[in-house]
């Protein structure tokens, strides 16, 4: 047994652990930490998969930005836990059955005729000389030609994705004195400023018959 | 003892299973119902990074990337409706979201 086989068990314990602690805990901000935590482990196995760019990715983008979005939300809310665990233990006999069989369902694929791929197949970039393999590089390069539509394609989905993260989320305030800009650039000086012909004299208004007539009626 | 392809697929298979379980306990708290998803997509990439090593292809960790892409954009948007749907109902109970009768 090499190390990197107890690292492997070592990682992958901690992350089960941590996935078994994300769906039993009690409280959501515990949840999302313990969520990190298999993040963590999930990226140090890839590290062993040799899939370095990809382990720094799931932790620059999950544990940076999408966890501590989790974790703001979770926050934000007031959210009353008690009712929201009001049917954990009812639900546990069906979540234990479905998830047996679908664990039995992978181990029966995995033990009986999957055999493939017991050891690593030739490794090129070993012949190169694996000082000088990027797993940036060559994972650049295919991004970069070969799929270079398809990363346009996410590159839109993720600007889709925020404007109506923001349009769903944004509220006006009803006693906000803002200003609108295109209001401001579509005005025209004669709405703001209207000139009235005068002349050089003025009929002096009439008096009122008013007064007159309450006079004579005294 | 070294590693093989099967180390790996069991891992992805029991973390999918633990989160498929997770989805039916927490069946009424839509943010852990929302990190159990995060947790499959967890299980499916970590199938992809290692078919991608031990069949010595970079196309499944090409993969990997844009699924990372999607579950980002996602969880982003399936955050602002909570958010939206907390304004509006001030919990996140599942079971109260049936205005739409469907």
């Amino acid at each position: 047994m090499d190390i990197r086989t107890g690292f492997f068990y070592l990682f992958a314990a901690l992350l089960l652990f941590a996935a078994f602690r994300v769906i039993t805990a009690r409280n959501p901000v515990y949840a999302a930490l313990y969520l990190v935590l298999a993040f963590f482990q999930a990226a140090a196995i890839w590290l062993l998969l040799k899939a370095e760019f990809l382990a720094i990715t799931l932790v620059l983008v999950y544990v940076g930005a999408v966890m501590v979005l989790f974790l703001f939300v979770v926050m934000m809310l007031d959210i009353n836990v008690d009712s929201l665990r009001a049917g954990f233990w009812k639900h546990f006999p069906l979540a234990a059955t479905v998830g047996v069989l679908i664990a039995l369902e992978m181990a029966a694929v995995l033990m009986g005729g999957f055999r493939m791929g017991e050891e690593p197949r030739s490794v090129p970039q070993l012949a190169v000389g694996a000082s000088q393999f990027s797993n940036t590089k060559e994972l650049g390069k295919l991004l970069y030609t070969q799929y270079l539509y398809p990363l346009e394609i996410a590159a839109v989905l993720l600007l889709v994705a925020i404007v109506a993260a923001i349009a769903l989320t944004l509220r006006q305030r009803k006693d906000s004195r803002h200003m609108d800009p295109s209001d401001q650039v579509r005005v025209k000086a004669r709405d703001r400023l209207q000139v009235v012909k005068l002349g050089p004299t003025l009929v002096a208004p009439q008096p009122e018959p008013v007064a007159a007539a309450v006079e004579t009626k005294a | 003892m070294t590693l093989t392809l099967g180390h790996f697929l069991s891992l992805g298979a029991m973390l999918f299973a633990l989160s498929v379980i997770g989805i039916f306990l927490n069946r009424r708290n839509l943010i852990v119902l929302l990190m159990a998803i995060e947790l499959m997509l967890l299980a499916v990439n970590m199938n992809f990074v290692a078919f991608s090593y031990y069949l010595n292809d970079m196309h499944g960790q090409v993969f990997v990337f844009f699924i990372l892409t999607v579950a980002a954009a996602e969880s982003a948007i399936g955050l602002a409706i909570l958010v939206l749907l907390f304004r509006n109902k001030s919990n996140i109970n599942v079971d109260e979201l049936n205005t739409l009768k469907g």
